[in-house]
């Protein structure tokens, strides 16, 4: 009797134990997940506080005179004229204007810094898009240099200026006040190229040499994957030849994308001698690595398509060619379609073996046809991250917001996709 | 005309081909009474002929765009006087590279008289291959066109032979990942062993050292032990282990807890949250890793008086961890769900409480998978490479401290080939043999991964 209680009690209190370490373990697995939620949100307001004083840029009100003289053309003026006018001395006229009080040369030149190198640009095109301006003057907005941006949007009332002298800041404060110097919407940003200056950097670009690179990559990947899904799916017999290509295509899902990278430089553009940095060989290379992608995907879409659909296309006559292309295709089609836009967004993405085919180097213009230069937005983000300048770590983060964005886009539309057109048989 | 402009004009030619042999059919079958007495549909007849056209001309074209600049090479280095053509591999690459940026157009480049007639004539052979190009891609259109046209006949089964271009076309689509992996296997095959002949493979494999710049001077041919990858090996394991701690313990129990506890409301709601994690792109991650994490643990340190530098091992694997939980969450998730539920019954049947059953019953027999996944993970942290590019060090310090910095496999394939390269100095060379390496490993990963997963699978089906 007495040990019979005493093992119950043994029981009763091993259950305290044993419960409480049961709720321990749950506890442990909702940290788990909130660790994981943790890190995401952590990742994306790190990346949004960075990067949203991007898409904003500080711009300096001036007057500035269009002089004859200061700009360096004649009477008559033509458009050669104006291509390699000095637009910077009528900035630095209007500057010493607006500051009469610096006289000395370092203050000057000081002064100059307050301007970005890459507003002359913006006057150019303006006057030569209306060459009556020669010899008028007018207000405009002016944008400012890398290290004002950086000081207004970070420094100011504080004590450290960044990278600005202390006189350099005075004139900063001054504008403010006076209403003659505004943050305003970062256009340049989405409508430049690269550039070395944070302020005249934008990402259109890489935008458009993802978008070359990527069509590139669709219009190779999805044919192909399509066709070898539809071939180891519906015709493949099953021997060795069949085994060794799902043994293949399993194991390059899983090679490192930078070997493809290797790939691409030891085939395509030594042994071939297709053009480096081209979004040509980007494109083919993107195309090896999503394939398999698309390949399971695509077999995944095709094997959901139940084989009466078959049976009557054969039992009515068809060829074996003819029931897949005729019905099967079209019922899988969905399916496929966001396989591909899944594997879009991988390529998207990708940056490793994009850098070994030279898609790294700095390019200014933006690419038109698939053998021009060009980079990609993750390439040129590494870029960006790399250099040293203050103002690339917001439009880095910016440009990461862009490349998030489209992902997303792509991502939802896959999911839409899926929900509106997959059938239920 | 462009290369295009030629792509368009082949594929018109085909248009107009199918239009041709669809019109013929059409004709042929008339005076029999209609096209019922054909033997296939007109349509099939048209494709056949746009077949016949496009094919052969596509393939032609294709295999002269690949090949041309290597023939061209060819013709213009026999062009040379016999006294440069004895010239060693590497200074004749070099004069080819001079020729060649002459050839196109690219000022401040400096050539004897020899180089610039072997310019003039590489551009003259480029003119006339253009040239040629052209007229051999459309005459060979034309000719199958022609061929096509003239097989039309009602007796003719068009369909079947259609069907056997089409099955042909979708072997050769399926076979692409095979020449994939063979493309892989002899590029980097053939450069290593390259490089093998340059730097002993014992010492590759083996040495101590590396420092690669070394091979840059000229009076030092790169054998002098500077290649030794056990840094690289020791710093890629250390970051990958590292990536493990993190991503194993948290990427197995929101498995766990997803799979066993959520109610499924919450789960179906938090999967694709955690999915969000494997959608990002690395060059992301690797951002945040240098920029945000990098700072925040070298702050960490120092005001524990620890010296943590700034391109820390620790930096770079936490990240790649974070990288890696959704991976190892959504592949440790299937395996928990291939344990049947007979088991968890009988096991909660016996009194055992949850967490009881899972750590005793369905993690043993879920084991198997749940290292498999494991190894898949590892074979990820290997191969992954923007993270430590940009958060990992350059300098191969051979050290087992995650506050110190290292270097892996991968950053050294980055660093050796982007930039000026050099082709044949072991520099470059030896990007491929970590290539080389980095295959086998993450390879041989894979296939062990697999080979496990799908005994397991077998075991409860």
């Amino acid at each position: 009797m007495n040990s019979q209680e005493s093992s119950i009690e043994t029981i009763r209190r091993g259950i305290k134990k044993r419960n409480r370490a049961e709720r321990r373990f749950q506890w442990w697995g909702k940290a788990a997940v909130g660790f994981a939620l943790l890190c995401i949100v952590v990742l994306f307001v790190d990346i949004f506080s960075k990067g949203m004083s991007a898409f904003q840029q500080t711009n300096i009100q001036l007057t500035l005179r269009y002089d004859r003289e200061a700009l360096g053309v004649g009477a008559q003026v033509t458009e050669a004229q104006l291509r390699a006018a000095d637009y910077s001395a009528v900035i630095k006229q209007a500057l010493s204007e607006r500051f009469p009080e610096v006289t000395d040369r370092s203050g000057k030149r000081a002064l100059n810094k307050l301007v970005s190198s890459g507003a002359g640009y913006a006057l150019r095109d303006r006057l030569m898009a209306d060459p009556q301006l020669v010899g008028e003057s007018e207000t405009r907005w002016l944008l400012a240099g890398g290290d004002v941006d950086t000081y207004v949007k970070e420094f100011a009332g504080k004590k450290e200026g960044g990278r600005l002298k202390e006189e350099q800041r005075q004139w900063v404060d001054q504008l403010t006040e006076s209403g003659e110097l505004k943050k305003r919407f970062n256009s340049n940003f989405f409508t430049l190229g690269d550039s070395r200056e944070p302020e005249t950097a934008g990402i259109l670009g890489a935008t458009i040499g993802s978008a070359l690179t990527l069509v590139v990559t669709l219009l190779l990947s999805f044919p192909i994957g399509v066709a070898a899904a539809i071939y180891l799916e519906e015709f493949a017999p099953r021997n060795r030849w069949t085994e060794l290509i799902e043994v293949n295509i399993n194991n390059l899902a899983a090679v490192p994308s930078i070997i493809f990278g290797l790939l691409g430089l030891a085939i395509f553009i030594n042994f071939f001698g297709l053009p480096r940095s081209a979004p040509l060989v980007g494109g083919i290379v993107l195309t090896l690595m999503t394939l398999p992608t698309i390949i399971i995907s695509s077999r995944a879409a095709i094997k959901a398509v139940p084989p009466s659909i078959r049976d009557a296309a054969l039992g009515l006559g068809a060829s074996k060619m003819q029931a897949v292309t005729h019905h099967v295709l079209p019922s899988a089609m969905p399916g496929m379609l966001t396989g591909a836009i899944i594997g879009m967004a991988q390529a998207l993405g990708e940056t490793a073996p994009l850098l070994m085919i030279g898609m790294v180097a700095f390019i200014v213009d933006v690419p038109t046809g698939i053998t021009d230069s060009a980079t990609v937005l993750p390439v040129q983000i590494y870029l960006w991250s790399d250099s040293p300048e203050r103002g690339f770590v917001a439009l880095t983060s910016a440009a990461i917001m862009v490349l998030l964005m489209f992902l997303i886009t792509m991502n939802t539309l896959a999911v839409i996709l899926r929900k509106r057109l997959e059938k239920r048989w | 005309m462009s290369t295009g402009m030629l792509f368009l004009v082949v594929i018109a030619l085909a248009a107009g081909a199918h239009y041709l042999g669809y019109t013929r059919s059409m004709a042929l079958s008339r005076p029999l009474g209609g096209s019922k007495h054909l033997a296939s549909l007109p349509s099939y007849y048209g494709v056949f002929v746009a077949l016949a056209c496009l094919l052969p001309a596509l393939l032609l074209l294709l295999l002269w765009l690949f090949f041309e600049d290597q023939v061209l090479q060819r013709l213009v280095v026999h062009s040379l006087p016999a006294a440069t053509q004895a010239l060693d591999a590497q200074p004749l690459g070099l004069l080819q590279d001079t020729i060649r940026n002459l050839a196109y157009g690219n000022r401040g480049v400096d050539g004897g008289t020899e180089v610039e007639q072997a310019a003039f004539y590489l551009q003259e052979l480029r003119h006339s291959a253009a040239n040629y190009r052209m007229v051999v891609t459309l005459l060979v259109a034309l000719a199958g066109l022609a061929y096509g046209w003239s097989r039309v006949s009602p007796r003719f089964i068009a369909r079947v032979a259609v069907e056997k271009v089409y099955h042909a076309l979708l072997v050769a689509c399926a076979s692409l990942a095979i020449l994939t992996t063979a493309g892989i296997l002899l590029s980097v095959l053939f450069e290593s062993m390259r490089f093998f002949n340059q730097v002993a493979i014992t010492e590759f494999l083996f040495g101590l050292e590396w420092s690669p710049q070394i091979a840059l001077r000229a009076d030092q041919q790169g054998a002098s032990g500077s290649f030794g990858a056990i840094p690289l090996f020791v710093g890629t394991l250390l970051i990958a282990l590292i990536a493990m701690l993190v991503a194993v313990p948290v990427g197995l129990m929101s498995a766990i807890y997803l799979a066993e506890y959520a109610a499924p409301q919450v789960r179906a709601r938090i999967k694709p949250i955690l999915e969000i994690l494997a959608g990002i792109p690395t060059v992301v991650y690797g951002f945040f890793a240098a920029l945000t994490v990098a700072p925040l643990i070298r702050g960490w340190g120092q005001s524990l008086g620890l010296d943590v530098s700034s391109e820390s091992a620790l930096a770079a694997g936490l990240v790649m961890g974070i990288m890696i939980i959704p991976f190892v969450s959504s592949l440790s998730d299937d395996i928990l769900h291939a344990v049947p539920q007979s088991m968890r019954d009988g096991s909660l049947g016996m009194g055992a409480t949850h967490s009881e059953t899972v750590k005793r019953v369905v993690i043993p027999a879920a084991l198997p998978g749940i290292v498999a996944a494991i190894l898949l993970a590892v074979s990820r942290a290997i191969g992954e490479t923007m993270i430590v590019v940009m958060a990992a060090g350059l300098s191969a310090n051979l050290t087992a401290n995650p506050l110190e910095s290292v270097t892996t496999v991968t950053v050294q394939i980055v660093t050796l080939l982007v930039g000026d390269q050099e082709f044949d100095s072991a520099k470059t060379l030896a990007a491929f043999a970590l290539g080389l390496m980095l295959f086998v490993v993450t390879l041989g990963l894979n296939f062990i991964a697999l080979h496990v997963v799908k005994k397991y699978r077998e075991q409860y089906e």
